[in-house]
This record gives structure tokens, C-alpha cells and sequence, in this order.
């Protein structure tokens, strides 16, 4: 399953932070982050929760980049 | 400007004026410092804290992380010399700021300007009901309902036009600034202005499936297909902040010890700490990685405005370097639509033979008889007309106005045993008897796009070294068309399949760098559109199929947006590498300048705010492609 998310970061190595961040989550297959167009977009994993997923993504994004954003 | 970026600016213009005043106050020790770390941290308290974060997360190699050492580092060395010389701390921390401030502002302009230009997303539709009309949610539309665009409106929804007659702006979809005419009958597509009259409008889809929303999901999804450039700079940037705190601790301490231990000299530890921190300002990464993205951003986005989707800066980059073209012919290189383009040897005058024709093939549907139909003009009486008989692979019979008349192939000609005339034409062939004598032949055939052959040359300018066409049309048709357009290779009578084949065949035979593009009309040929290395789709709006197997997409169906989409594609990757070398060479030169202790922290800072800049200014250059 695949969805976009809405986020808000400051500068693009900031946004290649939070993708680093995202793949790196158990239940993500892939992460895009969109420093552009300040999306994000999600590949979860067959069966995952996707909004379980997203609360540690989350987290593991404000880990690495405390001023950063995803409007879930 | 944002709510953040008007209070860094206030920030930065508070911190930029203490520091100004405090050149004129003459104060010493502990009070001087005390008043000097006033503006330095109002300009940089964020990055303190964001540099402090990092080292508790252990991501120690990042902007903040360089900017909070370096800064740290020049007040302590201050200090220490007791030469209270804080100034050049905060400068470097206000002109990285002011970079910041810079670059955000900058980004969101861009960002602002190229949803602007797309916006084409039309936030209501109009109902009638009660004779008053009423704007709805375009989302709560139902297929087959009847809506109204009013002149200055928007057209929000596919369908078929039942009333009015208006004139179209399309400029927005196609980047076509002809307006087009519609009346009633005619199928419109969403994202046209309407401009003259008001418009009734059966809805044929949904919302979410008319052709504005599709697009706009395009645009807006386009970016995130990352470009090998833009791939390369984030690893590149994940290796080189190490490496340069590596190489700036290493300045910090080999050069004092080899001069303490191998050469008996005094450390010197003051001047090789502040080339140390020098350095570290210097090799701040954050030209290449903004321009870059902008780069690619600003050419989706302007390719966009030309009625060219590009959906990822990767195909951006492939774009570029096409250097084959395969055409498909019908469609992308021919209009796609016979039309009468002889009549030879007729005997009763050439209007009256295509009004036969017209009414003996008037029951059929065929491509060929519309085409009789529409060189005819005029209503068709079906009253005229009776006894009309199709044989199937020949042609028809039947009588008009009281004459036996046959239209058909040599096949239908010999078989009534009457003596016809070859013809030289390529093209269909029909034949004509009537009342059993031959009364001359028609040709048809299918006309080429009035840019097509400009489209081929202009190809020629911008790269491309070979063209060549596929088509499942005859040899002599095929070859005739190529020798007009300037084509350099043909392959004819070619099955859908043949197409995949010879598209696989030539990418085999080209070299590895060379990209080979696929133009379609999206008719049957999707398969094809996304084996080649870049598939574009032309006049694809309403062809689904051709959108989601294409690469590109051109929204009109004009063969001279090729070339402008290849110019914009190497416009953009020329900015691309511009950036990556001018950054990463003034970098070098910078970093090279300072571990020779001929660069002070201020022409570091400079340099590196200086080169970011630039680089966005250079990137933003992508947005511009009218002229190309």
C-alpha cells in the first residue's frame, strides 16, 4: 500500500533526513521525501498498520530533525 | 515571506545592528563578552540547539553541527588569545542565516510560482436548479449531469458540450495560446477557460477522473521520482560532512604536532584551531544540495507550463540524452485521419463523384467512408440512397438517384467486370462505377501533421542522431511519408508486437549512454511506451492508458513540442551540472585556501553564502522555457 503525507521541514538535507529516517522504520518498505513539493510518500509493508507505522515514522523524524512536520 | 521567515529576519536585522553598535562601545573583558553574545544568540540560539540535539541523537554531521563548532570554537579561541575579538563568530553565524533566510525564501517563491501556474484546479461547478444556478463541490458531481460554465469560468469536469458555443483558452493545459472553438456536441476537457459564451456541459466522468485532476496527481507526484543527479548529491553530501570534519580535525592537530614533534618548532596550536574552524565554515554543503532539487523542480515546472508533464526528474534526465527518436506513425506523425487527397479520371466532375461515394458508403462506419462523408459536406439524404450492399473485403454497392453504383477496391471492380485504371497514388484506392461504366477512382490517405517535418529537423538540433518510424502501414505509404518528414529509418507493416520487438532490438544495438525515446499517440501502443528507455505520449489528454505507461506526456498533439521538451530537458540538466561543478570547484579552491592559511573566516562564509546564491539563482533560470 502506498500513501502521500503533507509535511513541513526547512531545508532539503533536512528532508533527505527524514527519508533516511522513514526507510528505516519497520512496517516501510520505501519512503520518498518531496523537499519540492513537501511530500511525502510511503510504501508500507503487506499487513502493516499503516497508521501505527506512521506515528514511528513520525517519531523517528522528529529524532533526526527536531523542526520537522508530517501531517498525518 | 512566512511567519519563520519574517521572524529571522527580524532576527537577523536585531543581531546585524547590535553588532554594528557594539563596534563603537569600548568595553573589555568579561562585560565585552557578555555583550557580544547578546546578537550572537539571537542569530544562532536555533542552531545551538539543534547542534546540541544532534550530538545527543549522535548525528554530529550536519549544517548546525559544522556552524555551532566553528562559531563555538572562534569565541573560545577569542578568549583565550584574549584579543575579544568576537565579531567574526557572529558574522559567520549572521551570513549563514542570512543564506538560510535566502534560500527559504527563495524555495518558497518557486514553489509558489509553479503552483500558480498550474493552477487550472477548478473549485466548483455550476448546476442548474430552479432556474438559479448553483455552485456545487466539483467532487459531488454525478456522471451525465448537466452543468454550466459561465464565460471566465473554468471548465471542471470532462464531458459533452449540449448547448452554447464559446471559445476555449487551453493555454493552461496545452500551453497553446490559440483559443479553440467548441459548440454544441463537441467533447471538452476539463482545465480550459471558458471565454466567450456560457456552456452547457453533460459531465462524462467523474472529478477525480477528468483530465485536471489526473494532471494535477501528475505534476504534483512528478518530483519524487529522484533523478540519478539528485541521487548522487545526497550520498554525496551523507559522505562529505564526515569527511570534512574528519579533514578539519586533522588540520586541527597533524600539522601542530609534526611541527612540535618532527621539526622542534613551536605548536602553534592558535593558527592551525582557527584554519581548523575556517575550514568547517567553508565546507557547509548547502549550495548543492538545494540547487539541485530546485533545478530539477523549476524544469518539471516549466516544462509543465509548455504543455509538457515530465513525471519524474529522472525522465527529465533520460530526456536529455536522447539521442534516437522512434516515431510511431499514425497519430504522432500523420493526423491519424484519411482525407480525400485525389480524384482522378472521373467523367462526371469530381464533386459529383465524391457525393456518390459519400452516399453509397453512407451506411458504414469505416474509417473510409467518414472520410468520403466529411470531403462530401454536405447532409447526407438516406432518401437518395437504397439497396445498399456491402460485400465484405471489396467495398459497396447500391443504387443513388436511380444509378447502379459500386465503390470499392480492384477486387470489387473485377468481379463486376469493369476495366479500371491503376492508379500511381499511395494511399486507398476507391474505385467508381457507375450504371456498370468505370466513372474514375478516389484516393485517400492519411495527411501529415503541418509541423511534423520541422518537428524531424528541429529533432537534429538538439541531439538526437537518428529518427526513425514504425508503422503497420504499407511499404510504399510508409517510405513516402519518411522521405517527406526527412526520416531516417522506416520499418513497415509492422504488427502492435513488431513495435516492442524493433524498439528492443534497437535499444540493443545503440551505445550504453545513448537514450531511446518512444513517441505514440497512446493507441494501442502502451507496450511499447514503456519498454523504450522514455516513452512519450502525444495528445494523450483522455487517453488513460497512455498517461500511466508514458514517461512524458505531451498535452496537445503537436510534433514540435518534441524537440521543446528535449531543449527544456537539456536546459535544466545544463543548470544541473553548472551547479555541481561551480559549487563543488569554488568549495575545493575554498578549502584548499584555507588549510594554506590564505583565506580568513569571513571570505569562507562569504564564499559559501555567495556560491548558495548563485547556485539558486542559476537553478530558478530552469523555470524559464518559452524561448526555447
Amino acid at each position: 500500500m502506498k500513501k502521500s503525507y503533507k509535511i513541513d521541514v526547512d531545508c532539503a538535507s533536512c528532508a533527505d533526513k527524514m527519508e533516511q529516517a522513514a526507510k528505516a522504520t519497520a512496517g516501510v518498505r520505501d519512503a520518498v521525501v518531496n523537499f519540492m513539493t513537501l511530500k511525502m510518500s510511503v510504501e508500507f509493508d503487506d499487513g502493516a498498520d499503516h497508521k501505527a507505522v506512521m506515528q514511528d515514522v513520525l517519531k523517528a523524524c522528529k529524532r533526526v530533525e527536531s523542526d520537522c512536520e508530517i501531517y498525518l | 515571506m512566512n511567519r519563520k521567515q519574517k521572524k529571522m529576519l527580524a532576527r537577523i536585522f536585531i543581531s546585524a545592528a547590535l553588532l554594528i553598535v557594539l563596534n563603537f562601545i569600548p568595553v573589555t573583558g568579561a562585560a565585552r563578552f557578555a555583550c557580544y553574545m547578546a546578537p550572537y544568540l539571537i542569530i544562532g540560539y536555533d542552531i545551538l540547539i539543534k547542534a546540541g540535539k544532534g550530538i545527543a541523537h549522535r548525528q554530529v554531521t550536519d549544517e548546525n553541527f559544522l556552524m555551532a563548532v566553528a562559531t563555538v570554537g572562534a569565541i573560545a579561541l577569542a578568549l583565550y588569545e584574549g584579543s575579544g575579538d568576537y565579531t567574526e563568530a557572529i558574522a559567520v553565524m549572521l551570513f549563514y542565516q542570512i543564506g538560510e533566510w535566502f534560500q527559504s525564501y527563495a524555495v518558497g517563491k518557486s514553489r509558489r510560482n509553479i503552483s500558480e501556474l498550474m493552477d487550472i484546479r477548478p473549485d466548483y461547478a455550476n448546476i442548474e436548479s430552479g432556474g438559479k444556478l448553483e455552485r456545487v463541490d466539483p467532487d459531488e458531481v454525478a456522471v451525465g449531469t448537466v452543468i454550466v460554465v459561465q464565460p471566465g469560468e473554468k471548465v471542471p469536469i470532462d464531458g459533452v458540450v449540449v448547448e452554447g458555443e464559446s471559445s476555449l483558452n487551453t493555454a493552461a493545459l496545452t500551453g497553446e495560446s490559440l483559443p479553440r472553438d467548441v459548440k454544441a456536441g463537441d467533447e471538452i476537457i476539463s482545465g480550459c477557460i471558458n471565454m466567450t459564451g456560457v456552456l452547457k456541459i453533460r459531465t462524462a466522468k467523474e472529478f477525480g477522473e477528468s483530465t485536471v485532476s489526473r494532471i494535477l496527481d501528475l505534476v504534483e507526484n512528478a518530483s519524487s521520482r529522484k533523478s540519478r543527479s539528485e541521487a548522487f548529491i545526497s550520498r554525496f553530501a551523507r559522505i562529505y560532512t564526515p569527511a570534512v570534519c574528519a579533514a578539519a580535525l586533522a588540520l586541527a592537530v597533524v600539522p601542530p604536532l609534526l611541527r612540535t614533534l618532527a621539526l622542534g618548532l613551536s605548536g602553534d596550536w592558535e593558527t592551525w584551531i582557527y584554519r581548523a574552524l575556517t575550514f568547517l565554515v567553508a565546507s557547509c554543503p548547502c549550495a548543492l544540495v538545494i540547487s539541485i532539487p530546485l533545478s530539477f523542480f523549476a524544469g518539471i515546472g516549466g516544462a509543465s507550463k509548455a504543455g509538457v508533464l515530465v513525471k519524474g526528474s529522472n525522465y527529465l534526465e533520460t530526456l536529455s540524452r536522447t539521442r534516437i527518436v522512434v516515431f510511431d506513425k499514425t497519430g504522432t506523425l500523420t493526423k491519424g485521419v484519411f482525407e480525400v487527397s485525389a480524384i482522378h479520371h472521373s467523367p462526371y466532375g469530381d464533386a459529383k463523384l465524391v457525393e456518390y461515394a459519400a452516399l453509397a458508403e453512407s451506411a458504414s462506419s469505416h474509417p473510409i467512408s467518414r472520410s468520403l462523408q466529411a470531403a462530401y459536406g454536405g447532409e447526407i439524404d438516406r432518401g437518395r440512397v437504397s439497396g445498399i450492399h456491402e460485400i465484405s473485403g471489396q467495398g459497396v454497392t447500391a443504387t443513388v438517384d436511380g444509378h447502379a453504383v459500386a465503390a470499392g477496391n480492384d477486387k470489387l471492380m473485377d468481379s463486376l467486370g469493369v476495366k479500371f485504371i491503376e492508379c500511381h497514388s499511395v494511399g486507398t484506392i476507391i474505385h467508381m462505377a457507375i450504371d456498370g461504366e468505370y466513372a474514375g477512382h478516389i484516393v485517400i490517405s492519411d495527411v501529415e501533421k503541418p509541423t511534423a517535418r520541422e518537428a524531424v529537423r528541429e529533432l537534429k538540433n538538439c541531439g538526437v542522431r537518428e529518427t526513425v518510424m514504425l508503422t503497420g502501414d504499407t511499404r510504399s505509404v510508409a517510405g513516402r511519408v519518411a522521405r517527406d518528414l526527412g526520416i531516417d529509418r522506416v520499418y513497415s507493416e509492422l504488427l502492435p508486437a513488431d513495435k516492442v520487438e524493433k524498439v528492443e532490438e534497437l535499444i540493443k544495438s545503440k551505445d550504453a549512454g545513448a537514450k531511446l525515446a518512444f513517441v505514440g499517440d497512446g493507441i494501442n501502443d502502451a507496450p511499447v511506451l514503456s519498454r523504450a528507455d522514455i516513452g512519450i505520449a502525444m495528445g494523450a489528454m483522455g487517453s488513460d492508458a497512455a498517461i500511466e505507461a508514458a514517461d512524458v506526456v505531451l498535452m496537445d498533439d503537436d510534433p514540435m513540442k518534441i524537440p521543446k521538451a528535449i531543449k527544456i530537458s537539456r536546459k535544466c540538466l545544463r543548470i544541473v551540472y553548472e551547479n555541481i561543478v561551480f559549487a563543488i570547484g569554488v568549495k575545493l579552491a575554498c578549502l584548499v585556501l584555507v588549510a594554506l592559511g590564505l583565506a580568513s573566516m569571513w571570505l569562507a562564509i562569504f564564499a559559501d553564502v555567495g556560491v548558495m546564491i548563485i547556485a539558486v539563482l542559476n537553478a530558478i533560470r530552469a523555470l524559464f522555457v518559452s524561448k526555447l
